[in-house]
């Protein structure tokens, strides 16, 4: 196969934009699974636009919404065994998260700057949010090996974003990933910017699943507001993974439809004209039009949810602005497990 | 007791913890088939197999970072940075990662990993790998950094540094290797983090060192005996946990100081020891402290580097400064 050969793949669609199974296509998620995928669809736009409100009254500090990803972040940790696998985020995956079993408090005591957001409950299988971008990458495959070196089969499924993938990280751990044939799905979600650069200046590469190749590991593009392309790839990789078979990395080809966080205007950077273009592709459209059509979503049905959802939400937000405020030794708690006198001894003046 | 090099009595902790606790992992470059470009690792691979002393991709980043990811499933990693100076191809996974996971994780996730560490000049390597680099490491909040001047040190505070559920850099003196040589146990034993070593008493100045500076202390006290002073040594054994004690106790008890690192001066760690000396010991100071350190420039070639080192010469003249002041 030539270069120019893999640069024109397209990326695996198995929902149309409109709605429909592409000929021959069977939905990978079904009933229950499905409708709880779809629920979480809504859960995160629900969350965006409350978390936004809230940064915007004060009340939360910064925040980068899901806004366009839903289907790259469900359709992958759908395809996940929370008992036994594992999600090493960045920092917008939060519908992962939350299926994992983070409690949506934490996530907002997170967002609100509170160090009891990062606390992980036992038995959570998640690594906390990564804000140093790629490196979590490394960890993902530390993670995935000492699973494995424990006669463990669980899988590893590490996120970042086509901006990351620039990051010395992404390379060292694909590569190790590779030689160690680690547990380990790679999903790396391109929305089209990281921050105000776009994918062309951040890679000549018309593909960036075409370097799984170069680090001896499997590589697949899938659309990434495809909620079923997504579940399948992942699926399948994870059932490789699990088999001994070796990592995966996963290229979501997706959209940011929002700013970067709170902080960002993307109006200054992007093109009116190619966002409603891209709006039109909306992954969660999508995925209403689908089983709206199969009779098992009507507009009813998603008031009901959204309502649902937003009271969910809002019970949250009061449960985190209830407790109490973090007091100065959240500055020295878990520092480390043996403290040395020195740091004991600054606790007792700040305090 | 036998005498071992310092080497010698690192590879007896490695074999020790690798045999007593099986969550115990050794990585790095070339530290399986090969034992290690010191022989520090010599012999583990047959021992404990390839699963778990294994030879690594040379990529300082992961090597570290992966085992962020080892110690979140479980397991007691021990990754080796073949030379410190290159530890700067892993200082975002050292500092902005190992040190804080306890931390960003509120407990959760714990870092019992030491990362070994050559480091120090004087053996005629080519360019980045004699640097000393620890006071970059000493500055970065939730490590521990450790530095032995004896091998009996060196096997202990390697024990307890595995042992100890945060992480550690335990840096490793290139020359003291093998030239470094003393009786150390057969068995396992520890020796606590934190706990300075009074190596000499002295009436009249104490030198504070660490690490394979230690020796160069002792040997300018020697000197300075002969000029009539009287001069004690202190090896700090770890910079973080400091005991800032022993410091008080060493400098209020004689009133002179000499502060000695073959790091450069400007931000090494002697200006830590300076301010803490001053903050605990003020009113027993007869002269100002003393500060013995490599120059502010990169460490150089070898046909230079014996004049980079603070030597034996410039301690003295240290302490006769301190003395006449």
């Amino acid at each position: 196969m030539s270069t120019t050969e893999i640069d024109v793949v397209e990326p695996l669609r198995l929902l149309a934009p409109d709605g429909t199974l592409v000929d021959g296509a069977v939905a990978p998620l079904q009933s229950d699974a499905l409708l709880d995928a779809w629920r979480a669809m809504v859960r995160s736009r629900t969350c965006d636009e409350r978390c936004f409100s809230l940064q915007r009254q004060g009340r939360m500090g910064t925040f980068s919404p899901i806004n366009g990803e839903e289907a790259a972040v469900i359709g992958s940790a759908w395809a996940l065994d929370p008992a036994r696998d594992w999600v090493v985020p960045a920092y917008r995956e939060l519908p992962a998260m939350l299926r994992q079993g983070y409690r949506l408090s934490q996530a907002l005591r997170y967002y609100r700057g509170d160090p009891a957001g990062s606390r992980i409950d036992p038995g959570v299988h998640v690594l906390p949010y990564q804000i140093s971008l790629a490196a979590q990458l490394p960890h993902a495959v530390g993670l995935a090996w000492g699973l494995r070196h424990q006669g463990l089969d669980g899988v590893v499924m590490a996120y970042f974003g086509e901006g990351a993938s620039s990051e010395g990280d992404a390379h060292e751990a694909l590569n190790l990933a590779g030689v160690r044939r680690a547990p380990v799905v790679f999903v790396l979600k391109n929305n089209g910017w990281a921050i105000s650069t776009p994918v062309r200046k951040q890679t000549a590469a018309v593909s960036f699943a075409a370097r799984a190749a170069g680090y001896g590991v499997a590589g697949e593009l899938v659309d990434g507001n495809d909620l079923f392309a997504v579940h399948d790839a992942c699926s399948r990789a994870v059932a490789r993974a699990r088999a001994g078979e070796g990592p995966t990395l996963i290229e979501a080809r997706t959209y940011r439809m929002g700013p970067h966080n709170t902080s960002d205007d993307p109006t200054r950077y992007v093109d009116a004209a190619e966002l409603e273009e891209r709006r039109a592709l909306d992954p969660v459209a999508r995925v209403r039009r689908y089983l709206t059509s199969e009779g098992l979503i009507d507009a009813e049905s998603e008031e009901r949810l959204v309502a649902e959802l937003r009271a969910e939400f809002d019970a949250a937000v009061a449960e985190v602005e209830a407790a109490a405020q973090p007091g100065v030794d959240a500055l020295f708690d878990h520092v480390y497990a043996r403290a040395p006198e020195r740091l004991e001894r600054q606790r007792r003046e700040v305090r | 007791m036998p005498e071992l090099t310092m080497v010698e009595a690192i590879r007896s902790a490695l074999g020790d913890a690798l045999a007593a606790d099986e969550r115990v992992m050794v990585l790095g470059q070339d530290v399986g088939v090969n034992g290690g470009v010191f022989r520090a690792t010599e012999g583990l691979q047959e021992r404990f197999g390839a699963d778990r002393v294994v030879d690594m991709p040379l990529a300082e980043a992961v090597i570290v970072g992966s085992s962020v990811g080892l110690a979140c499933s479980g397991l007691v990693p021990i990754p080796e940075l073949q030379f410190l100076g290159f530890g700067s191809q892993a200082f975002h996974q050292i500092e902005g990662q190992v040190a804080r996971y306890r931390f960003r994780s509120q407990g959760a996730y714990g870092m019992p990993m030491v990362i070994r560490a050559p480091f120090g000049g004087n053996v005629r390597t080519p360019e980045l790998h004699s640097d000393s680099h620890e006071a970059k490491y000493a500055n970065a909040p939730g490590l521990k950094v450790v530095m032995p001047a004896t091998a009996y040190d060196a096997k202990g505070m390697l024990a307890e540094a595995i042992r100890d559920p945060d992480p550690v850099l335990f840096c490793e003196p290139l020359r003291g290797y093998r030239l470094i040589k003393d009786e150390v146990p057969d068995e396992d034993y520890t020796v606590a983090l934190g706990r300075a070593r009074v190596v000499r008493e002295g009436s009249d100045l104490v030198i504070v060192a660490y690490s394979a500076a230690v020796v160069i202390a002792e040997r300018a006290a020697e000197a300075a005996a002969a000029e009539g002073y009287s001069v004690g040594v202190l090896d700090l054994r770890s910079l973080v946990p400091l005991d800032v004690d022993a410091l008080r106790e060493a400098v209020g008890a004689c009133g002179r100081a000499v502060v000695l690192h073959e790091g450069s001066l400007t931000a090494g760690f002697g200006a830590e020891l300076v301010a803490t000396i001053q903050e605990e010991a003020f009113w027993s100071l007869h002269a100002p402290i003393g500060r013995v350190a490599a120059p502010d420039a990169p460490y150089p070639p070898g046909t230079v580097e014996d004049r980079y080192v603070p030597s034996v010469e410039r301690v003295v003249a240290a302490v006769r400064a301190a003395m006449e002041a």
